[in-house]
């Protein structure tokens, strides 16, 4: 595939993702995107990548999304989690959760607020934890657990090795060893 | 000299397989694909009409004999192996059990099968234990050895799932026992055919283990029928191409699989770490028929896997739940089946699947958990319970990789659980013109389509998902009727309310309304997933509704309803009860899925229920005209959509549908994002507010136990979750006796239906003609 070839189906890809995850593509056309044959690697990531870089308001490059909100990203040569509407989360290998603001529901009042009767989880078995941007308060996850269950770290890419062992590509950004932080976050910023 | 290729015995030739994997890293240390690099083309031609041999052998036995469930359902799979027992190639349906029977094969290898009882051509063993090959007893599996010139070159294998498998209650899911003994028909990889005759033996005991015997011959012949087909038309190609050729063919078949799985990971995931919660509640302190059996549990499956450099998998179990008196035991081989049949859909979906995918995947396991514990005494007939919630981490775990590659519209945030599933039976009593005394079974299959988790570019599947089966289907309601003579259906339609809400809804599902009629002696019971939510969505997407709740009604008017052409429910949506509204009688509402038997009368009414996915995305930023669809489905009830949706919207009487109000809904949206602000907590109040309820103790015993087991069964989690909330090294929290936690349960109980009733009266509903069930009588009287 010669440079332009490539230019010109990224453009196609990036016209696709708009469709797709804006909820405007017609249900046939998700379908052959399920089923179809699936687009070269390299052209997806680029695509993915250069898509919500367009997206976004401010200028640090974009290393891996982790959802259409939140994205990896180099900023001052290290590797944090920032969203699409701008707020700053840190080190991406701290759960960015610990950054949110957070609602929990662990009574019958606080699940019948948006559960029917009867179809909600018992308020002494399970929580329901709501986790919310600071900078613009849209719902980033939720989390159903017994209560004292430690906040669920789901994904912590080793984003140094993608890049360099699977894309073949140098990374970005500074070099960080691949390792879960969260404990060592929260001791050092939250007196007990 | 042994009866396996190259006059090897099939202990040696599997110990020596697994030895040369472990040394080279490929199967049967194949570091290239002579045949295949060959000529490619010839290559995938044959290993294609080995996939269709299997594919017509599954399809041709349904039709010689098998039960509804295997007709109609297609709850059955056939597959061929190596003679050491690594799958080859499978047909569809159940692919759970591709894996499995590899297990059982491997099984009577490592017994040496081969001295005693000996393996000869035309010989056919059964088997069901999942111990050693199996998810739960009632599927029930034959494997018969191919043999070419005197030397077993291979096996082929078929399941059937059992509408009934005996057992100390009917039904095809027995979640009422506790111990093996209590778990129906066992049989462990037993010759029960040679020299062209089954064994009186076990043809008497296994008809008459079951209730519904008929069916248990019909699926005994369909599966000898699949694999005498299988045999024929392998041994034709090996003619045809050589036997050298054919053992070449088949290992490199599996070597290639192992490469394209590793290949898929490459380009689809992320290397990195993936972690899922997931749960489930059994709540049996009350009712359990066995005394060291009562106890209600919370139970947990957790899932780490990280994805290594080199593409391969490790998969760690820390975290999960014990074994214990209670029917959702496992093993290795159901969870390595429920591994298997996942990715199969998820990553492996398009190319050669067989065991080269499980090569790629290593396992811990902890040897005291629900999944580890091999103690033979435990009940095993529903490791399911445990198992589907577990997957839906491999589900989370492509969703985020996928995204960041850029595959947005792979994965999704769960596959759901696969409940509720009445079961029960009973006996006609001739009012309807059947004749009198019939046993019928009631195993109705709805549990088979349920909503598939939603993802970042689409809603869930409705009502078309079984994490268990990729070919999901219910089967035609006419046809259940008919077997399930004394319970008859009123009502199926779209369960109002059991979509995760998200962006991207989760998948939708049925209820349905089924009343006692024309039966006598009959019992149900149904198996859901009780006071627990048992996954979250992704991304902002909450978790499914599933059906926390058992409805039932006695002693109903349902029969003057009918004889006045009066309306009677149709389901129920609890915030505008049917059955409330139109029926009197004696209601049983609980929280929890009924789990032990009820006793049922003509003119009993019985409510059940399919779950919906988990929702991806924040559901304030859902498309207003997906919105509209909702509504105009069913899928969501107004009050719903405007408290979670924040959509506000009019039913146009002339039009016949409701219609959004775009600026209203906007504004309501900004009320609930300002809500948001108000009632949420930065992250170290929150950090201080739940570890303070730790240190206090205030939980629940399922709960308490729930994390005092953890320092036994996964000291390694425990130690992270101290590490969380930096507690101390001797922590522990109190576990409340059994009295006092049903008193608490009671309370609530008591306490919630005092303010559900007041929630109706207040809508308008005579509740005069309703008695409720309370809690405490629960298990001691109607």
């Amino acid at each position: 595939m010669n440079e332009e070839e490539k230019v010109k189906r990224v453009e196609q890809r990036i016209q696709l993702l708009e469709r797709l995850l804006q909820a405007k593509s017609p249900i046939d056309e998700v379908f052959r995107v399920i089923a179809g044959d699936k687009e070269d690697p390299e052209i997806a990531f680029d695509a993915i990548i250069e898509y919500f870089q367009r997206k976004v308001n401010w200028k640090e490059k974009i290393l891996l999304p982790i959802n259409d909100h939140l994205f990896i990203v180099c900023k001052d040569g290290k590797p944090i989690v920032k969203a699409a509407c701008g707020y700053e989360f840190g080190d991406f290998r701290v759960n960015w959760k610990v950054f949110c603001k957070i609602r929990v529901r662990r009574n019958t009042e606080d699940y019948l607020e948006i559960y029917p009767w009867w179809q909600h989880a018992h308020p002494y078995f399970m929580e329901l934890r709501e986790y919310y941007c600071p900078g613009c308060y849209k719902l980033l996850a939720t989390e159903a657990v017994p209560i004292g269950h430690p906040v669920v770290f789901e994904f912590l890419p080793d984003i140094v090795t993608f890049y360099e062992k699977w894309l073949k590509r140098p990374f970005p950004c500074g070099k960080v060893e691949f390792k879960d932080l969260t404990n060592e976050y929260i001791k050092n910023s939250i007196k007990i | 000299m042994g009866i396996g290729y190259g006059g090897k015995t099939l202990r040696e030739l599997l110990e020596y397989s697994e030895k040369i994997y472990q040394e080279t890293g490929h199967y049967w240390g194949l570091k290239s694909l002579p045949l295949y690099e060959k000529d490619p083309l010839t290559w995938e031609r044959l290993i294609y009409r080995l996939r269709a041999i299997v594919v017509l052998a599954r399809e041709l036995a349904l039709h010689i004999a098998a039960s509804p469930i295997a007709r109609y359902i297609g709850e059955t799979c056939t597959v061929l192996y190596t003679p050491e027992g690594d799958a080859i190639v499978h047909s569809t349906g159940i692919l759970v059990h591709v894996h499995t029977m590899s297990e059982g094969i491997k099984w009577m290898i490592r017994m040496n099968y081969e001295e005693n009882p000996g393996i000869k051509d035309g010989d056919h063993f059964v088997g069901n234990d999942p111990v050693l090959g199996n998810v739960h007893t009632t599927d029930v599996h034959t494997l018969t050895p191919i043999f070419y010139k005197d030397m077993l070159i291979g096996w082929v294998g078929t399941v059937i799932h059992q509408v009934d498998i005996g057992g100390n209650s009917p039904g095809h899911d027995i979640i009422t026992a506790t111990q093996r003994f209590e778990d129906g028909f066992y049989a462990e990889e037993e010759l029960v055919y040679r020299d062209g005759k089954m064994f009186p033996h076990y043809y008497e005991r296994s008809r008459r283990s079951v209730r519904t015997p008929l069916f248990y011959d019909l699926d005994d012949k369909s599966r000898i029928a699949a694999n005498e087909i299988v045999k024929r038309e392998v041994l034709r190609i090996v003619e045809e191409i050589g036997v050298d050729n054919y053992m070449e063919l088949i290992r490199e078949a599996i070597e290639k699989s192992r490469r394209d799985f590793i290949s898929r990971v490459k380009e689809r995931l992320i290397p990195g770490r993936y972690r899922s919660v997931t749960w489930n509640a059994l709540n049996v302190i009350k009712e359990a028929w066995q005394p060291f059996a009562r106890e209600d549990y919370l139970h947990a499956a957790p899932l780490e896997i990280t994805v290594n450099e080199d593409g391969t998998l490790f998969v760690d179990l820390k975290g999960n739940s014990p074994s214990g008196w209670h029917f959702s035991n496992g093993g290795i081989s159901p969870l390595m089946g429920g591994f298997w049949v996942t990715m199969t859909q998820l990553l492996g979906y398009s190319e050669l699947i067989n065991e080269g995918f499980v090569r790629a995947v290593k396992f811990n396991v902890p040897p005291k958990s629900w999944v580890g514990d091999t103690n033979p005494i435990y009940s095993r007939s529903v490791p399911w319970w445990l198992l589907i919630p577990q997957m839906s981490g491999l589900h989370k775990m492509v969703a985020y990789g996928a995204f960041a590659r850029g595959y947005v519209e792979e994965g999704s945030a769960g596959n759901t659980g696969t409940w509720d599933a009445p079961q029960g039976g009973g006996f006609t009593d001739g009012t309807t013109g059947d004749p009198p005394n019939i046993y019928f079974p009631i195993a109705t299959f709805e549990l088979s389509s349920q909503g598939l988790g939603a993802n970042a570019v689409r809603d869930g599947l409705d009502w078309g998902h079984a994490m268990w089966n990729p070919e999901a289907d219910m089967g035609d309601v006419e046809e259940w009727e008919r077997n399930q003579r004394g319970f008859i259906y009123l009502a199926r339609r779209i369960k109002k309310n059991i979509a995760g809400y998200g962006k991207f809804r989760g998948g939708a599902s049925f209820e349905h309304i089924a009343v006692f009629y024309g039966s006598k002696d009959s019992i149900l019971y149904n198996n859901s997933s009780s006071r627990v939510f048992i996954e979250h969505g992704l991304n902002g997407g909450y978790p499914p509704l599933a059906g926390q709740y058992s409805l039932m009604a006695y002693e109903t008017n349902i029969t003057e309803l009918f004889k006045e052409k009066k309306p009677y429910p149709l389901g129920d949506d609890p915030n505008e009860p049917e059955m409330e509204k139109y029926i009197s009688g004696l209601i049983e509402r609980l929280d929890y899925s009924s789990i032990y038997p009820r006793e049922f009368k003509s003119n009993d009414i019985v409510h059940f229920k399919q779950c919906g996915g988990p929702g991806w995305g924040d559901p304030l930023d859902r498309p207003l005209d997906k919105c509209e669809d909702d509504l105009n489905m069913g899928i969501y009830s107004p009050e719903i959509m405007e408290k979670v949706f924040g959509i506000i919207a009019k039913y146009d009487e002339e039009k016949g549908r409701w219609i959004v109000d775009e600026e209203a809904s906007k504004k309501k949206r900004e009320e609930l994002r300002k809500i948001r602000m108000q009632k949420s907590i930065d992250f170290a109040q929150f950090y201080k507010e739940e570890r303070s309820i730790l240190l206090e103790g205030k939980l629940v015993r399922p709960v308490a136990k729930y994390y005092m087991e953890q320092k036994e069964v996964s000291p390694d989690w425990f130690k992270e979750f101290l590490d969380f909330w930096r507690l101390p090294e001797d922590f522990s929290i109190p576990i409340q006796g059994k009295r006092e936690y049903i008193r608490v349960m009671s309370e609530w109980h008591s306490l919630y239906l005092e303010s559900y009733k007041k929630y109706l009266e207040s809508k308008g509903y005579d509740l005069s003609k309703i008695r409720y069930l309370k809690y405490e009588d629960v298990g001691i009287l109607r």
